[in-house]
């Protein structure tokens, strides 16, 4: 046997193991990265829910960028204020806050609204059916109804009711924007949460062509335009679009609108009552656009509780301050 | 075997593909096939690996190994010198190229033992390529790879919305397309007088 390849096998692999292996441990000690302590706590505060509203791909990379300070602390949307504020006090930094935002469905017609053209038999989510002349629901504008969004929200917000609408649960919503950017219709919206009013329909068709295929979708009738008092509605390619800055959520489009074509978030609206102070000038009765206000010239009015929306337009223009708005409380909501 | 630059590279980009001719590699072919990100980020992965694996491995045969007469070592000691290198490779791109390392993310250290690394270095040995032509070889290979993984990848991404009987979806009918795309591979030989 040849005793000299064998002790020369060894000697060369063995050699050869024990060189690399110095270097892996010389290369671990020299090139090891230290965690910075910063990013570590930062890390334990983030929910960990990996959902990407930040824009990062996860917590990890998202806490990496702030520990850094590449980005502002506060763009974690599920952990909102608090996490904000907490990852402020780690860095020594002021932390300014984001508006909350939620995602809302902009359309209506569920199958009892919006008849199906074809029977759709294929499975899978929207986003295959949408391939497929663009789903099976009449409108080719409106939601496909097959609950992409829901199986997509890391936070079980959505869920398909049996109309085939996802209904969101506002109190889950982060607002991250994920069945926005994956609803292949575009017929999901982020809206600031302190935002009551918006026009639930993305149909761009004429009047006449909406009528045939939906019945809550926007015919562009221009009623909505007219009756808004603070012209915070401008008619878009046969969709009336809404400047939020000019928009009070008076509600009076909503309440107006034929259609029924807007959504209105606010849980409770108040009421109008006038008071014994009233001295029947008559301001309030010519801004009421719902007939709610009756009354003689010179006498006290009265408002008609049932057809009051709680827009209260009389109530800014009464020169005696004698009406007052009853049950607020839905005014409440929004700003909460 | 083509000594010609352009031609070793052909040979190893197309007519004997690594994954669809010489049928090797299979692990990460049908592992990570499934979506065209992971394909993406497998191809860069194995690229980079392959070429360091063939240069380093091409001084560790004819420095050490030849002159000792230990050809026989071959397999044990490429596989201890492209797994180190890979430690080695992952620690200095943690370290220094951060964007470099998350990009490649869990792929490179997947691929320390992956087949076709360890085909490439041995195939350059065994037709007695220099260090010009490995490289080559290793580049040409590589890029090959990636083609096939990420034709491949779009491939099994319809496959998931195809009408398949029950019993051969998943990967028997990616091993059966697989089948049918090195077939149509086969249409490469004899390109520019290249054979098996």
């Amino acid at each position: 046997m040849d005793w000299l390849i064998i002790i020369k096998s060894i000697l060369s692999l063995g050699g050869l193991g024990l060189i690399l292996g110095l270097i892996l441990a010389i290369a671990y000690a020299k090139l090891a990265v230290k965690p910075n302590p910063q990013e570590e706590a930062i890390r334990q505060i983030l929910p960990g829910a990996n959902c990407g509203a930040c824009g990062f791909p996860g917590c990890d990379v998202y806490a990496e960028k702030v520990a850094k300070g590449e980005v502002a602390p506060n763009f974690c949307l599920f952990g909102g204020p608090e996490v904000a504020r907490q990852i402020g006090k780690i860095l020594g930094k002021e932390v300014t806050l984001k508006e909350s935002q939620v995602a809302v469905l902009i359309c209506r017609g569920g199958k009892n609204e919006c008849k199906e053209r074809f029977i759709y038999d294929g499975g899978g989510d929207c986003r295959q059916a949408y391939v497929l002349f663009g789903g099976n629901k009449s409108c080719v504008f409106g939601c496909v109804g097959l609950g992409h969004c829901a199986s997509v929200c890391p936070f079980g917000a959505i869920r398909m009711n049996e109309n085939r609408l996802p209904v969101i649960d506002e109190k889950k919503c982060t607002g991250c924007g994920i069945c926005v950017r994956e609803c292949p219709k575009h017929t999901l919206m982020l809206l600031p949460r302190r935002k009551l009013v918006y026009l639930a329909c993305v149909s761009h068709d004429k009047g006449k062509d909406v009528k045939n295929v939906c019945s809550v979708g926007c015919t562009a009738c221009n009623l909505c335009v007219k009756v808004c008092p603070y012209n915070a509605l401008q008619m878009v390619d046969n969709l009336p679009l809404m400047d939020f800055n000019k928009c009070t959520d008076c509600g009076i489009c909503y309440a107006k609108c034929p259609t029924k074509s807007y959504v209105d978030r606010a849980k409770a609206r108040p009421y109008a009552i006038i008071t014994t102070a009233c001295n029947g000038c008559g301001e309030c009765v010519k801004v009421c656009q719902f007939k709610a206000i009756e009354g003689e010239i010179g006498k006290r009015h009265r408002v008609i509780t049932e057809k009051c929306i709680g827009c209260g337009e009389c109530f800014k223009v009464c020169p005696l301050r004698a009406i007052t708005m009853a049950g607020a409380l839905g005014h409440q909501v929004k700003t909460a | 075997m083509p000594k010609n630059p352009a031609l070793i590279f052909l040979a190893a980009f197309l007519v004997n593909n690594i994954l669809l001719i010489r049928y090797i590699g299979l692990c990460p072919f049908f592992g990570v096939s499934t979506s065209l990100n992971t394909a993406f980020g497998m191809s860069a992965a194995v690229l980079f690996v392959m070429l360091l694996a063939a240069w380093v491995t091409w001084f560790v045969f004819h420095l050490v190994l030849l002159p000792l007469n230990l050809v026989f070592l071959r397999t044990a000691a490429f596989i201890l010198v492209i797994a180190t290198l890979v430690q080695f490779v992952e620690m200095f791109l943690k370290k220094s190229y951060r964007a470099l390392y998350s990009a490649m993310g869990i792929y490179l250290p997947l691929i320390t033992t992956n087949c076709a690394i360890l085909a490439v270095t041995f195939l350059n040995i065994d037709y007695r390529y220099n260090l010009l032509q490995a490289t080559i070889f290793a580049l040409g290979t590589g890029l090959g790879f990636a083609l096939v993984i990420i034709l491949f990848s779009a491939l099994r991404e319809r496959l998931d919305y195809a009408p398949i009987t029950r019993s051969l979806r998943g990967y028997p009918i990616a091993f059966i397309a697989a089948s049918l795309v090195s077939l149509a591979f086969l249409g490469f030989v004899g390109l520019f007088g290249l054979s098996l």
